[in-house]
């Protein structure tokens, strides 16, 4: 199984704070959109983001204020990445305990397997309440980046 | 004892809750593996596994199974999701 790290699938280039949503699902175009940016999925894969909401209820919402906006494996995804959406100004997604969403995590991924570790490093990182206080306060997408390269570099 | 993290899809929410179940797993002193479901899946995986961690909704979805089903709200919150684990192995 490939182990790619955290920091080569969530480049600063596809970290963005500050973005203005109105609601849900301009929040997870945001995050969509800059998977589309990075090369990682078409257009095509925001609708499918969105549709899995519909589908599941907000369940993405995985913690308070963070949402992992995904879809399936499909043939909008062109390789596995992740993007960062931080929010100008929380949006509720309808979860009764997580809500308002500041943080978006978009995910596309070719398979289920190939992201497995970064994913799980991104949970244990995220997983400290102290720690993505301190992420989500963050505005410069490189030194996010760079939190999340030394995080890696001392696990 | 096999535990499944259940979510819509397989890969996203369900692979985080894997990871910091497995977690609780080892500080609980468990003898248990967490496989990854996704809800269309989910009743067929069941049948042999001991466990189900899985959102409200889903819950909801997955319906009457013969094994315990324990809901997660926050999938990164580590104390939570070891009660989660304690309670529905009876620890």
């Amino acid at each position: 199984m490939a182990d790619t790290s955290l920091s080569t699938l969530l480049p600063a280039d596809a970290i963005v704070t500050g973005i203005a949503a109105e609601d849900w699902r301009a929040a997870i175009r945001a995050a969509g959109e800059l998977l589309v940016a990075g090369g990682a999925a078409t257009s095509d894969y925001i609708g499918q983001m969105q549709a899995a909401v519909d589908e599941y209820g907000p369940y993405i919402v995985i913690a308070p204020g963070l949402a992992l906006a995904h879809a399936r494996p499909s043939e909008a995804v062109l390789h596995t990445g992740m993007s960062w959406a931080g929010l100008a100004r929380p949006v509720a997604f309808g979860h009764p305990q997580n809500d308002p969403v500041e943080l978006v995590i978009g995910l596309a991924a070719v398979d289920h397997d190939g992201h497995s570790g970064a994913l799980s490093r991104l949970a244990r990182m995220l997983g400290d309440p102290e720690r993505l206080r301190e992420l989500k306060k963050m505005r410069e997408p490189r030194a996010i980046h760079e939190a999340i390269t030394e995080y890696e570099r001392g696990e | 004892m096999r535990i499944l993290a259940v979510c819509g899809m397989g890969i996203g929410t369900s692979v985080l809750l894997k990871a910091n179940a497995e977690k609780a797993v080892r500080e609980l002193g468990l003898d248990a593996e967490v496989e990854v479901a996704d809800i269309g899946t989910a009743r067929g995986a069941a049948a042999t596994a001991g466990l189900v961690l899985t959102s409200g909704e889903l819950a909801a979805e997955l319906g009457d199974v013969d094994i315990p089903v324990v809901v997660v709200a926050n999938f990164m919150d580590a104390e939570e999701i070891r009660r989660a684990i304690a309670e529905g192995t009876g620890r």
